[in-house]
C-alpha cells in the first residue's frame, strides 16, 4: 500500500482528503489525515458573529462529519516532520507515521502575544480580535452595550489570511453602528501596514473611496510598534500614537510551529512550494496547499480551493510518473461585504490585479466586480451553506479554478 | 519603461521609481537613491542592509519583506526605522535597485 499523509483537516486538508478518496484506488493507497482539534470552523463566518448576525452555532461542526469513508483519521497535534525518513512524529505517543507523499495543510494562525501590550491585562476588555472563536464571541458581547467612542482597527503585519476580512469589519461596523443609533457617537479609524486599503493599486483605489464614502479614516503605512494598554493608545514604529476606547486587532499571523521545529519554515512558518504545483524544492515527495504555503497570492479558503482543483490532477500525473503541469495561477476569488446588505467581489491571480467587470459570466454576472451589489451580498451568505456542503466534500464547483479575463474593464 | 539618470548612468525604472533591472545598480547609484530617500550619508550599518538585500535579491530575485531583514541580520525593526525612516522595506528596496517588495498580496 502507498501511502498519503494530510496534516491538517482544515478548508484544503479536508478537500484534499475527500477529492483524494474518489480519485486515487483505495486498495493501491492509504489515505491518513491527522488534526489536533475536533472542531472545523468556518472562518469566513468569524467576521459576521461580533456584529450579531451569526451566532458561534452557525460557524462550528464536527470534523469527522467531513473526513470520507476509508480515510484514517488521527487526533494528535503533529510533532515533527522528518522529511530525510519520510515520516512525522505524532505528539500523541510519540507515534510515528510513515509516508510517500506528504500533504502539509497546517494553516496560519494568528500571535497576538508578537506584540508587546497587546495580549495583556486589556485583552478581552477593550482589546478584541475577531480571527478566533474566542475573540469574534467576546467582542460580540462587547459590542452590545459599548456606547460608542473611537474604534481603531489594526492589522499588525502582513500577510494575513483573508487580507479583505478587516475592510468588511470596519464597513459593517459602520452598518451596525447606524443600525443602532449609535453611528453619530462612533469614530472609524483603520490602522494599516498598507500604503492603502488593500494591497493591489485598482482595488485599492475603489475600495479606498467606499471607506471614505462611510465616513472611514484610514491611516496608512501604520507599522504597530507597541499597544500601551493603560494610556490606550497603540504606537507605531516612526512615533505616530493613535488613542483609541475599543481596538479591535488583526495579530501578526504565522505558520504552525511544527513546521520550523521541521526546518521547512520561512520566516514566518511558512512552507517554501513551487508556486505552480505546491511541491517542495527540498522534497519531491512533500507538497504544501492552503494557508501553509509561502505563496505569493492571498491565504483564502477560495484560493485553497483552486489550489487543490489544480493539485489534485497533477497528483495523479506525478504518481504515475509524468511531469506535473504548472496549472495554478494563484487564481483567488472574494466576496466583501460591505455593510447595508450589500457586497463587493474581487478575482484576480497572480498576474492580473483585481479589476472592475462582471462574474462569472462576462457582461451578465449575476455578480459585480469591485462595485457594490446585493447580489454579491447574496452570494457572501449562500457561501456557507457552499462551503459546508460542496466544497469540503471536495465536490466540483461549476467555477473555472484558473482565472479568466473574459467580462473585465482593463484599465 | 521610463529610464532616469542616477550617478551619471542611465537606468531603466518604474513609475514609483524603483529599478526594474538589479544588475543596472552600482554603489554610486545607491549612494544617489538614499540622498532622494533623505538619507544624506550610506554607514557602514547601511551597508550591511543593503549588502543583505542585494544578496537576498540575487537570489530569490525579488526584495525581502521588513521581517525577512531583521531575522537574518538580527538588526531590529526599530533599528530599522532609525536607518531607513518610514517605510523601511519599501526605502532599502530602491536603495538596493530591486523591486518594491511583495509582502503583502
Ligand atoms: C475572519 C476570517 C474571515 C475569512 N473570510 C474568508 C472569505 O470570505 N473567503 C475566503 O475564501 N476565505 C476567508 N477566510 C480564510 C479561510 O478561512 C482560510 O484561508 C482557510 O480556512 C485556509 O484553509 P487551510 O486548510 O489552509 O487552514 P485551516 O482551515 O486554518 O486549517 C488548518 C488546520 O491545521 C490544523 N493544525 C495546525 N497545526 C497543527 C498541528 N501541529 N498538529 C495538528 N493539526 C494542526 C488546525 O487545527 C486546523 O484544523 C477567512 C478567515 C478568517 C479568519
Amino acid at each position: 500500500m502507498k501511502k498519503l499523509l494530510i496534516l491538517g483537516a482544515g478548508t484544503a486538508g479536508t478537500m484534499v482528503a475527500n477529492r483524494m478518496a474518489r480519485l486515487l484506488d483505495q486498495t493501491e493507497w492509504q489515505i491518513t489525515i491527522v488534526d489536533q482539534h475536533e472542531t472545523h470552523y468556518y472562518q469566513p463566518g468569524l467576521l459576521f458573529i461580533p456584529f450579531g448576525m451569526y451566532s458561534k452555532n452557525d460557524v462550528v461542526k464536527p470534523k469527522r462529519d467531513f473526513i470520507p469513508a476509508g480515510v484514517e483519521f488521527i487526533m494528535s497535534p503533529v510533532d515533527v516532520i522528518e522529511p530525510e525518513h519520510n515520516r512525522v512524529k505524532l505528539v500523541k505517543d510519540g507515534r510515528y507515521l510513515n509516508y510517500d507523499f506528504l500533504v502539509i495543510a497546517t494553516g496560519t494562525r494568528t500571535h497576538p502575544e508578537q506584540t508587546p501590550g497587546l495580549h495583556e491585562h486589556e485583552w478581552f476588555k477593550s482589546i478584541y480580535d475577531f480571527y478566533t472563536i474566542e475573540g469574534a464571541v467576546a467582542l460580540a458581547k462587547h459590542l452590545r452595550t459599548w456606547q460608542g467612542g473611537r474604534l481603531v482597527l489594526n492589522v499588525v503585519e502582513n500577510p494575513i489570511k483573508c487580507p479583505v476580512a478587516p475592510l468588511e469589519f470596519i464597513m459593517l461596523a459602520d452598518w451596525f453602528f447606524h443600525e443602532q443609533g449609535l453611528r453619530n457617537r462612533v469614530e472609524l479609524i483603520y490602522a494599516t501596514p498598507l500604503p492603502g486599503a488593500f494591497t493591489k493599486p485598482i482595488a485599492s483605489k475603489h475600495l479606498g473611496d467606499i471607506l471614505d464614502r462611510k465616513g472611514v479614516k484610514i491611516e496608512p503605512e501604520f507599522l504597530l510598534m507597541e499597544v500601551q494598554p493603560d494610556a490606550k493608545k497603540i504606537v507605531s514604529y516612526d512615533e505616530r500614537e493613535i488613542a483609541y476606547d475599543l481596538l479591535v486587532t488583526v495579530p501578526v499571523n504565522m505558520g504552525d510551529e511544527s513546521i520550523a521545529r521541521s526546518g521547512l519554515g520561512d520566516e514566518l512558518n511558512y512552507v517554501q512550494v513551487d508556486k505552480h504545483t505546491f511541491v517542495s524544492p527540498k522534497h519531491a515527495n512533500i507538497f504544501a496547499l492552503g494557508d501553509a504555503a509561502a505563496l505569493p497570492t492571498s491565504k483564502a479558503g477560495s484560493v485553497a480551493h483552486f489550489a487543490v482543483d489544480c493539485f489534485s490532477e497533477n497528483f495523479l500525473r506525478y504518481v504515475d510518473g509524468l511531469e506535473m503541469l504548472p496549472t495554478f495561477d494563484g487564481h483567488a476569488n472574494c466576496f466583501i461585504e460591505s455593510g447595508f446588505g450589500k457586497g463587493l467581489l474581487i478575482d484576480f491571480n497572480y498576474e492580473v490585479e483585481p479589476l472592475p467587470g462582471h462574474y462569472p459570466l462576462p457582461g451578465v454576472g449575476p455578480f459585480t466586480l469591485l462595485q457594490e451589489s446585493e447580489a454579491n451580498h447574496w452570494g457572501k451568505l449562500m457561501f456557507r451553506w457552499m462551503y459546508w456542503n460542496i466544497l469540503l466534500k471536495g465536490q466540483e464547483m461549476p467555477l473555472p479554478a484558473r482565472m479568466s479575463m473574459a467580462g473585465k474593464w482593463g484599465k | 519603461m521610463a529610464t532616469k539618470t542616477i550617478a551619471g548612468k542611465t537606468v531603466q525604472v518604474n513609475d514609483e521609481g524603483f529599478m526594474t533591472n538589479p544588475s543596472e545598480w552600482s554603489k554610486e547609484i545607491a549612494v544617489e537613491i538614499a540622498k532622494e530617500e533623505g538619507i544624506a550619508e550610506l554607514t557602514a550599518n547601511h551597508w550591511k542592509i543593503v549588502d543583505f538585500c542585494r544578496q537576498a535579491g540575487a537570489n530569490g530575485g525579488k526584495a525581502p519583506t521588513l521581517r525577512q531583514i531583521t531575522t537574518s541580520t538580527g538588526v531590529s525593526t526599530k533599528e530599522m526605522f532609525a536607518l531607513f525612516p518610514k517605510g523601511p522595506a519599501k526605502k532599502v528596496a530602491r536603495v538596493s535597485g530591486l523591486g518594491k517588495p511583495e509582502g503583502c498580496v
